[in-house]
């Protein structure tokens, strides 16, 4: 199980602000929670004025959403939510109502302008973190003395071995790629991570990775159902997190919550966006982000510019990041639900694995004593526009030469004012900057490419099948011979080891070695410890799968390559 | 609103139509890559067969007209296309917007290799992104046959671009009396309708040289969008933009003009001219015939049936003469009117 392969960073980190924690800026941040709230609802304030520019829209809006609001109390309430929403709703009605009898249009004007200040302000309020050092520090501590004690206890076995040192969380989960970057622009201007998102382990990895990598905490949106387990809200609020509540889709909501995440870029708090939305339900890499919270790190970095912050220090960067897996624990699930929403069932349950604090234990128990080994890569710092960065925060494009990012936002040198189309368009380009970067980073681990050669063998066997008849074809016409496989899978490493010479993937160093070691070592990581495995070798040596679903999902992976053509 | 020069790249036919056409709004710089051409426009006062408004600057800088102009019309033949933008590249800034009129494709492999794909394939618009840092990226296209905007008649053109500021930009800049503009966010669509209607119009120029009728002629136009169509769908277009201005109303102007080039083209094979002799003949690019070989190649590779564009390619490259061309279609067996909608 001993990775190896220089590309492996396995070392230990200072941290990025000398200063310590007193130096980060979310401390900063929580420091001036009141102030920083009443900003937030100040330009939320402004943004939805702009967005709805005459009165009897904004009462549109306003009456829109104390609809879905009082709607959501009736059909989904949760225990967090506060005991006064109710009474709030109602007083925000009667006095609607008591405009709808005015006359006076400068009086309507003013109360309407308070009714919408008190919502966006209540809103800013619910959505604010709230980090508090001492509390991180303790979270840190418990969460990698715990994970080091249960990697421990399961890999050396034997009751002493708990306390056994041996095994650090790194020999479990390697951090590649550009580092040291990522390090030295952390003190050079605010970063926004963007992961992939797979696992619902994936937060808990990249706030280990981001505290490994002695970088100050990254504030992220977390979803507000998480809070309603006790112990995820307590490591939640000392980890930075701000609240995102997906049952609220009202404009009102939604522009407050991009105001929190825009204005705390401005101040400098690094930022970790998971853009996909959702984990991935399909296993292949994310090809559409949510443009939302994607929006806010362009407008962030235009509202810097027009007030005079200089490239430099007050620029942003993004840094997309992959996180590569044998194992996805809730595979099964993730797949069945992409499968029926694709076959436009109707209805679906979200299964959710992590509704319980026990729940969590054993699937975190699961992880460290059956998981395989887990990559994360970091990818190249790029601008807002995508150019990549250099150690100094100056953006490059395609042939070397020096882009000016404000450049972008002037015209006749001079700072232009917001145009939201222009931006909206801005947002796309990033975000399909950051998807080719995600494909580029991307880490083919053996697992995922004997996957893909048994899924696509298949799928090529039975070409007149649609994706559905396939993942139903009878148990004896799902195995393959293991010299055709191996030649089939011959055929597509060797495009994979081209690929990567033209720098359009990456691979683990597992890849490098005999051919036959390198399908065995796939077989068996692929999906290791479902209980159906997606591959394994049968009595007579052929390949064959247990599970037809979980192979369509490991192999989903690797789409995106064209790697088909080559089977 | 910006006081500043308008940038025109390329002094053929139709950029000197669209300099002039700008010329009633703004001060234009218009750049020719011949110092000789600048000489001679300079002091005859006539591009290619055009009288230039007197307010018009010539240059033979690029780098003029990067440093003076924020937004930059590019109208070159598409086989210097790639190349000119290298050259224009290190002079453009992130704040250039580029509106281009230049209807061909970039292929971006070696003439021998057979293996193409989309990506090899490349519109004006996906060139100037790759070459330059420039994003604010738009094209014009529609039946703009130059000699008769040389001549101010009645005529509209649509600009494409994702972003509004660049459409409303293009407007502000070529709107006048008896030119009209429409906007259109479908950049990569509209680029294609005005790059394959040139293939149809060769073909129209073939079906007027044999003096084969209006009958003909609307079998051709109707089939020719069909194929029009099939291919764009082929180089991920969207298909909507194909019945606005761009698309029908370029290809009937096109297919029906006896000054278009690539009907003239398509007319000279007609008269049973080979390929060279023609473009011997014409003092101007006829995009088709370059279109046709790029369209070919891709075909080849992906498996593509584009029946009027490989019978085409049998004319231009293979010998075929056009009434045999003209049989083999007819004798096609017939296929499905619409089968796209």
């Amino acid at each position: 199980m001993k990775p190896t392969g220089p590309d492996y960073v396995k070392k230990r980190y200072d941290q990025v602000y000398p200063g310590g924690i007193d130096e980060w800026p979310v401390v900063h941040l929580s420091k001036n929670r009141e102030s920083f709230v009443k900003e937030v609802a100040k330009h939320s304030f402004d943004k939805i004025k702009s967005i709805t520019p005459s009165r009897a829209a904004l009462i549109e809006e306003i009456e829109n959403t104390l609809f879905r609001e009082k709607l959501r109390i009736k059909r989904n309430s949760w225990a967090i939510d506060p005991p006064d929403e109710g009474d709030f709703l109602k007083s925000v009605e009667a006095k609607l109502l008591e405009i709808s009898n005015l006359k006076d249009e400068s009086v309507i004007d003013e109360m309407l302008d308070s009714v919408l200040n008190e919502m966006v302000f209540r809103y800013a309020d619910e959505i604010a973190g709230n980090f508090k050092k001492s509390r991180y520090r303790m979270a840190r501590s418990i969460a990698t003395f715990g994970f080091a004690r249960l990697l421990n206890a399961s890999r050396a076995r034997g009751f002493w071995s708990i306390f056994s040192t041996k095994y650090r969380l790194q020999d479990k989960i390697h951090i590649t790629g550009e580092v040291e970057q990522l390090r030295t622009l952390t003190q050079k201007g605010t970063i926004i991570m963007v992961p992939t998102h797979f696992s619902n382990l994936d937060s808990i990895l990249i706030g280990w990775a981001i505290s490994i990598l002695g970088l100050p905490a990254f504030i992220y949106g977390a979803g507000l159902n998480l809070f309603n387990i006790k112990i995820l809200a307590y490591f939640m609020n000392s980890l930075g997190a701000y609240r995102v509540d997906r049952r609220k889709k009202n404009l009102i909501y939604l522009e407050t919550l991009k105001a929190y995440s825009s204005k705390a870029i401005q101040k400098g708090c690094h930022s970790l966006f998971f853009p996909g939305g959702t984990r991935s339900r399909s296993g292949k890499i994310e090809k559409r982000l949510k443009l939302g919270l994607l929006s806010t790190a362009i407008e962030a970095q235009r509202v810097n510019y027009q007030m005079g912050k200089k490239d430099g220090l007050h620029k942003v960067f993004i840094v997309p990041v992959t996180i590569n897996y044998n194992f996805v624990l809730e595979a099964p699930s993730l797949i069945k639900q992409y499968l029926r929403l694709k076959g436009q069932e109707r209805y679906y349950v979200e299964n959710d694995e992590y509704s319980t604090s026990y729940k969590i234990g054993t699937f975190l128990l699961k992880f460290f004593t059956k998981g395989s080994d887990i990559s994360v890569s970091i990818g190249k710092c790029m601008d807002v526009l995508g150019n990549y960065v250099n150690e100094d925060g100056k953006s490059f494009d395609k042939h070397g030469r020096i882009v000016k990012t404000e450049e972008y936002f002037t015209q006749d040198g001079k700072i232009v004012s917001h145009n939201q189309q222009r931006e909206d368009e801005y947002t796309r380009m990033l975000s399909d900057r950051i998807v080719e970067e995600y494909h580029r980073i991307n880490k083919v681990m053996a697992s995922h490419l004997v996957a893909f050669t048994a899924f696509q063998m298949l799928r090529k066997k039975f070409q007149k099948l649609d994706l559905y008849n396939l993942l139903r074809i009878p148990d004896e016409d799902q195995v393959i011979d293991y010299e055709e496989f191996k030649t089939v899978f011959e055929r597509l490493l060797n495009k994979v080891y081209r690929l990567k010479e033209e720098g359009k993937l990456n691979t683990s160093p597992f890849l490098n070695q005999e051919v036959d070691k390198i399908i065995r070592h796939g077989i068996t990581n692929v999906g290791m410890y479902h209980s159906k495995r997606p591959l394994i070798r049968n009595r007579k040596g052929g390949i064959e799968t247990q599970d037809m679903n979980l192979l369509f999902y490991y192999h989903n992976r690797l789409l995106g390559y064209n790697l088909e053509e080559h089977v | 609103m910006s006081n500043q020069k308008v940038g025109v790249i390329g002094a053929g036919s139709f950029g000197t139509a669209v300099a002039n056409i700008l010329a009633n709004n703004s001060n234009v710089l218009l750049y020719a890559r011949n110092p000789d051409v600048v000489e001679e426009i300079r002091k005859t006062g006539t591009s290619a067969g055009q009288k230039v408004n007197p307010q018009i600057h010539i240059t033979n800088s690029l780098e003029e007209i990067a440093h003076n102009c924020n937004v930059i019309f590019p109208v070159v033949p598409s086989v210097n296309f790639r190349e000119m933008i290298t050259q224009l590249a290190p002079y453009l800034h992130p704040y250039h917007t580029l509106i281009h009129g230049t209807k061909g494709l970039d292929l971006n492999v070696e003439d021998t290799r057979s293996d193409i794909n989309r990506q090899n394939v490349k519109t004006m618009s996906e060139v100037i992104k790759e070459e330059s840092v420039v994003v604010r990226v738009g094209c014009m296209a529609g039946p703009n046959i130059a000699t008769e905007l040389a001549a101010g008649r009645p005529a509209a053109t649509v600009i494409a671009s994702p972003f509004n500021e660049v459409i409303n930009e293009g407007k502000r800049l070529l709107r006048s009396d008896n030119f009209q503009v429409y906007g259109n966010s479908d950049l990569k669509g509209v680029e294609l309708c005005g790059v394959l209607k040139n293939i149809i119009a060769i073909a129209a120029g073939i079906v007027a040289g044999l003096e084969l009728g209006k009958n003909a002629k609307g079998l051709l136009i109707s089939r020719g969008l069909v194929e029009m169509i099939y291919l764009g769908r082929a180089l991920d277009g969207e298909i909507s933009s194909f019945i606005g201005l761009a698309g029908i109303g370029d290809l009937v102007t096109t297919a029906t003009s006896t000054s278009s080039r690539n009907f003239t083209c398509g007319y000279k094979l007609a008269e049973g001219k080979s390929l060279d002799q023609v473009l011997q003949e014409m003092d101007e690019t006829a995009e088709g015939v370059n279109t046709i070989r790029i369209i070919k190649r891709l075909a080849d590779s992906q498996g593509l049936k584009p029946l009027i564009t490989e019978t085409l390619s049998k004319v231009l490259y293979d010998n075929m003469s056009a009434k045999d061309a003209v049989d083999l279609l007819m004798r096609y067996p017939g296929n499905i009117d619409i089968d796209f909608l």
